[in-house]
Formats: structure tokens, sequence, C-alpha cells
């Protein structure tokens, strides 16, 4: 709640700053909670206070008032602290068990648990004419 | 068997987190390895009217060091930094992370100046550019200028002579 209280002045100063350009205020600020905070590794630059966070911000702002494009300013991220920055991670090579392994895990899971289930109903024999005399025998 | 297969599955989970733990998330590979270093060019720390660039090292194998006053983990690795120094197999060159001249230049005098020379990066700007995010972080650049190595947080003695000292003489030697 403060985090997103003070990311909001920081907005309304940044966009006086820039002569209230609306518009590349809201764009900023979409980018920078994609973007992680390398100092509070669990906070996006949007949320985070620390002295690189507020950098950054700048820096995206400026780069955006430059002209650059959102995949411009990701791009310069990523060149300088890799994939980590994104809070969303890329699909590729290295991150193939990042975005498969829980639904292989979840697959493996079910495979399980529907294997213990058919075991569990197995034993459903069926039992011939004298057995059957035996059993009702033994039930009375 | 299901047995054998619970303790299985276990086992692999207490080895897979043991591993995790002892992981430092602090240490991102850094996508810089291998590439050339970034360039800049600005003020000495004892002579603000005189200019350092990256490119002045071109042809010689150099460390950069980041630094600050501010930061005590820079003083801890302080006399890890002065003993690569000391070894004469590359030069150390300082870049002073948003600091103040008046604070840095006492600090120098306190803990003794292992730099070759020291830049000045006021704004902190260079410091993005080398994905800088935690001080001290320390760069081994080849000769062609490209980066070979990075350390984040203070350099130990441990990786000093594991990893920095023998890949600077490796560079060295490969001319």
């Amino acid at each position: 709640m403060r985090a997103s209280l003070v990311a909001l002045a920081f907005a309304a100063a940044a966009a006086m700053a820039q002569g209230g350009d609306a518009e590349l205020d809201k764009r900023a600020t979409a980018l920078e909670h994609e973007l992680r905070c390398l100092v509070c590794q669990n906070q996006t630059i949007a949320e985070s206070n620390a002295p690189l966070a507020v950098d950054l911000r700048q820096q995206i702002r400026e780069q955006m008032a430059k002209g650059a494009s959102d995949q411009d300013v990701i791009d310069y991220m990523v060149a300088r602290y890799g994939d980590f920055v994104l809070y969303r991670p890329p699909f590729k090579a290295t991150t193939v068990a990042l975005w498969v392994g829980p639904f292989v895990l979840l697959a493996l899971g079910a495979l399980l648990a529907w294997r213990r289930v058919a075991r569990r109903r197995a034993p459903q024999v069926e039992l011939s004419a004298a057995e059957r005399e035996r059993a009702h025998k033994l039930l009375q | 068997m299901s047995r054998v297969w619970v303790v299985g599955v276990f086992a692999a989970l207490v080895v897979l987190l043991a591993v995790g733990l002892t992981l430092n998330p602090r240490e991102v590979p850094s996508p810089l390895i291998g590439k050339p270093a970034p360039a800049f060019e600005l003020p000495l720390l004892e002579a603000p009217e005189k200019r350092f660039a990256q490119r002045d090292m071109l042809g010689e194998v150099w460390i950069l060091n980041v630094w600050a006053s501010w930061c005590p983990p820079c003083l801890i690795e302080h006399p890890v930094i002065t003993a690569l120094a000391k070894d004469g197999l590359a030069p150390v060159i300082g870049l002073n992370y948003k600091d103040e001249r008046q604070n840095a230049l006492p600090w120098l005098k306190r803990n003794g100046n292992p730099y070759r020379l020291v830049a000045q990066d006021l704004d902190g700007r260079i410091g993005i550019d080398y994905g800088v995010y935690g001080v001290p972080e320390t760069y081994v650049i080849d000769r062609q200028g490209i980066i070979r190595y990075k350390h984040i947080g203070p350099l130990t003695p441990e990786a000093a002579q594991k990893r920095v000292t023998p890949l600077l003489r490796e560079l060295k030697r490969a001319g």
C-alpha cells in the first residue's frame, strides 16, 4: 500500500517534471511493473525505493521521452541485467523447465493418482456358483 | 514398491532444496560476459579536469572495481583488492559509484589507494551500463576490451585466488 502510494507520488512528480505527459507516464508505469528491482528482488522497480530503482525509473522515462518503444526499453534492461530483470521470464531453451515443469509434475501426479485408484478398484473377481454359495453361508 | 517411490521422491526433493539453499540469489549471471565493456568517459576522482575512457585500456588486461565510500562491504573487500593490485598482474581501475569527492578522497587516504586511477560515476549512469546493482562489483577486462569475468559483492580472497588470478594469468598469456 505504502509502496504504491510512493510510486503514485513519484509518477505524479515525474509527470509534472515532463510537462504532464500523461500518456508517457502511463506507459512508463506499466513497464515499471514488468521489471524486477535487482536490489530487492521480490519487488518491481515500480514498487521499490532502492536508489537503483529510482535511477532506473528515471532512465525509462528519459528514454521514452526520447521516443523509445516499450521493447527498446526492455532490450536496454535485458542487455544490462539479463532475463532475470523480467518479471515474466521469456520462453526459451534455458527456461523450458520453468514453464513446462509444473505441467509435467501435474501430469505425473495425475498419473500416479489414477494408477493408485485403479489398483484399489482391481479386486473385483467373478465368483463361481460354489464360491457364491459358500460366501452366502458364511454371511448368514 | 510404493514406499520406495515415496522415499525416492522425498530424497530427490531434499537434494533439490539443499542445492537451492547453497545458491546465492544475488548472484545473477551477467549478460555482459563475453561482450565489449560499455563505453564511458568520466572525470578522474583525484583530478576532475582529466578524463578516463575505457578505451584507454585497450591492449591491457585490467580490473575494474566499482566502489563507494558509503558502502561497508567495499571496506571489507578493500584488502583483497589491495592485494590483487600488489600482485601486479593487472592494473586496478576504480569506478567511484554515486559518491561524493569529499567522502571518497579521505576514504582512500584512510584505507590506502590500490587504484592506478579512479573514475567518478557521480549519477551512477555508467554503473547502469555495466549492470551494477550491488556495490562492490569487480570486472576483469581483456586486451580487446571484452568483459571476461564479473564478481558481484565483495571480492573474497577465495574468488581472487581461484578465479581472478588464474584468469589474469591466462589472459596475459593469450596476448
